[in-house]
């Protein structure tokens, strides 16, 4: 398993962005060819913490979207039109999709010719599924008030852990969330906006707001290197 | 409070050169034993274990094989968990942290000798002890009640059994009868607990016996979260529960269990439930091993050592905790300080300044979650309070529901924190 969680990580460092590489650990157990498989789909589609719109529209929390949903971002009328008569990406339309784009969309933008292979196609949305979902969770905005120099500070591994014990009662170490979220594995600078966030009164939570308007900006920095190390 | 790393105090300075090479593993590790597997002592026996990666010998005494947490045992009995759920186990500290789990009662502590002594015979040494034994009860209290009266007049304020036999008390009670609960006197082991209960037993009543009473007797102007519960009972509840407060009557109860009276301003009243929450102490050891001051065991906040032994260290309930609340949060939230303390003390590992932190959600009705919390530091003084919050009145259903899921979210956590 360790052997396999490391030769994973590598293929993966190289081809998507750094960041997922925090996912990958249960991704991992079923199937390491999505990434070889995603290459295909990368060059105008996005993925993970910093995933934005490109030439396609990014894919983090696909699936269960509605189709054409993504605000801001341009869709062909024929994408939309789906979208309008209640249509979502799930695991069948995706698969359709990717099998023959225009023939399953009519009139779509996207310039791809498909994927004839069923089992590829089913792999690279067991892929594309795992780690978008798992970067759902990771808050995407900004934080105005946060000074960019604040993501710039580097913290205490050490520091971190001490500190870490006072989150751990109710953000498991284990990753799991049964009612408050994981915050293990996160890249260090949403994990930094979202603590400062709810210091600045951006994000709702008592509690939250509480423990971070305690925390100096080293500790967060702190914190988010510690939290980040942790690989479940 | 800005935190500067560099005036860390240094563990190492001001230890004998015997005490800074424990690294060797084997018969020359130090030795810490702890007594009470609860939310302290569990949590402190993991941290020691864990983060001195095996160079000090720990050793966790506890009674029970299964250990019913005292925090959710009232969701238990409003329906919301069932009894296996509130149930936990050693196996894990014993076998991925290394540490001995000795189910005994610990019945004295020879601090002179630095030995703790068992019900069952045996004897530990120890270079330091953290004691986390929870609370007993005041005799006395209540007149009419003593502890051979929990049968009939349960305190269901230790989980497990008591817990499990109040349940059936209420469950089995004719239709239209009165529930009773004299509540504690401050201070007491989780202040809204019995409040919380309240909006339980009113919740299981409601549904299956609605003509019954619920009759609130309590010794204190005021408690816990009170706005908050008052606006659920209200809102749920309405015409279910009296509430009496020291001005009425609430103060000075006396109960008689034989034949199931309580006798409120000289009057006696019939109940057919009669769950008596007497005031609270120490748990027994921390009187025995001579740290107690009164019913509670001072502390130096920084460190959580007793104030009358340096080589004890006192958690939860049992300790005078300063401005924190006696709560199983607390108490893991002091666990962790200690931990630290006692690492920094027996091996080069360093000490932090302590920081302290607790919540407590209390549920009022399904998915109607409220909370109170607040964060603490550490003075020559006492554990004192930095900055707090509590739910308001009227916050939106979506609120509430969020509450009680993060409370989930929370025991889930915590017992990871504590049994691994």
């Amino acid at each position: 398993m360790h052997s396999r969680f490391c030769q994973f990580k590598k293929i993966l460092f190289s081809t998507v962005i750094i960041f997922i590489s925090c996912y990958l650990s249960v991704y991992a157990l079923a199937d390491d060819r999505g990434p070889k498989l995603f290459k295909k789909c990368k060059s105008c589609h996005q993925i993970g913490p910093d995933a934005k719109n490109s030439v396609g529209p990014h894919l983090n929390a696909l699936n269960g979207r509605i189709m054409g949903s993504i605000v801001g971002y341009k869709y062909s009328k024929a994408v939309e039109n789906m979208g309008r008569l209640g249509n979502s990406w799930n695991r069948e339309s995706l698969n359709k999709y990717l099998e023959n784009p225009r023939g399953f969309i009519k009139g779509t933008s996207m310039k791809f010719a498909g994927i004839t292979k069923e089992s590829d196609r089913s792999e690279l949305i067991d892929y594309v599924f795992f780690v978008s979902t798992a970067n759902a969770r990771i808050p995407s905005y900004q934080d105005p008030e946060l000074d960019q120099k604040i993501l710039s500070i580097e913290g205490d591994y050490a520091y971190g852990e001490y500190l870490s014990s006072e989150c751990i009662t109710c953000h498991q170490a284990s990753g799991q969330d049964n009612g408050i979220p994981s915050i293990t594995n996160w890249p260090v600078e949403p994990f930094v906006t979202a603590l400062h966030a709810y210091k600045n009164n951006h994000r709702e939570n008592e509690i939250m707001q509480m423990i971070s308007k305690r925390l100096s900006d080293e500790e967060i920095a702190s914190l988010a290197i510690f939290f980040n190390s942790l690989n479940n | 409070m800005t935190i500067n790393r560099r005036h860390f105090i240094s563990a190492s300075a001001g230890i004998t050169a015997a005490m800074s090479a424990p690294m060797v593993f084997g018969a020359s590790r130090p030795q810490v034993v702890i007594i009470g597997g609860g939310a302290g002592g569990a949590t402190a026996a993991r941290y020691i274990a864990k983060d001195s990666k095996g160079a000090i010998d720990v050793t966790l005494v506890e009674p029970t094989r299964s250990y019913y947490t005292c925090f959710f045992s009232n969701l238990y009995l409003g329906g919301f968990k069932d009894f296996d759920s509130i149930g936990h186990t050693y196996g894990k500290l014993a076998n991925d942290y290394g540490i001995n789990v000795v189910h005994d009662w610990a019945v004295d502590v020879d601090s002179n000798g630095r030995t703790v002594a068992l019900a069952g015979g045996g004897s530990l040494s120890y270079d330091k002890l953290i004691l986390s034994p929870g609370i007993d009860f005041v005799d006395g209290s209540v007149p009419g009640w003593d502890l051979s009266s929990q049968n009939k007049m349960p305190h269901s304020y230790k989980a497990g059994s008591q817990t499990q036999l109040l349940n059936a008390q209420i469950e089995n009670m004719k239709s239209g009868g009165t529930y009773c609960m004299v509540a504690p006197p401050n201070p007491y082991r989780c202040p809204p607990g019995p409040y919380e209960r309240v909006s339980m037993v009113a919740h299981k009543l409601k549904k299956m016996n609605s003509t019954a009473k619920i009759l609130v007797l309590d010794p204190k102007p005021k408690f816990s979260k009170q706005g908050l519960f008052e606006e659920g009972w209200n809102k749920h509840y309405a015409g279910m529960i009296e509430y009496i407060g020291p001005d009425m009557g609430g103060k000075g109860v006396e109960v008689r269990p034989d034949s199931m009276e309580v006798i409120i301003d000289g009057t006696p009243e019939k109940v057919d439930v009669c769950n008596v929450i007497p005031a609270m102490k120490a748990g027994k050891i921390a009187e025995l091993a001579g740290v107690t001051d009164g019913n509670w065991a001072p502390t130096i906040a920084h460190t959580m050592q007793s104030r009358k032994n340096s080589d004890i260290h006192v958690l939860g309930d049992a300790a005078a905790q300063g401005d924190m609340p006696k709560s199983g949060f607390s108490a893991n939230s002091q666990a962790k300080v200690c931990a630290m303390a006692v690492r920094a003390a027996l091996t080069d590992s360093k000490l932090f300044p302590a920081k302290f932190s607790n919540t407590c959600w209390s549920l009022v009705d399904t998915n109607n979650g409220i909370k109170v919390g607040a964060t603490y530091e550490a003075t020559d003084e006492k554990i004192a309070k930095i900055s707090g919050f509590v739910s308001k009145t009227g916050e939106d259903a979506a609120l509430r529901k969020a509450t009680y899921e993060e409370s989930l979210g929370w025991y889930s956590g915590i017992t990871s924190d504590m049994f691994g």
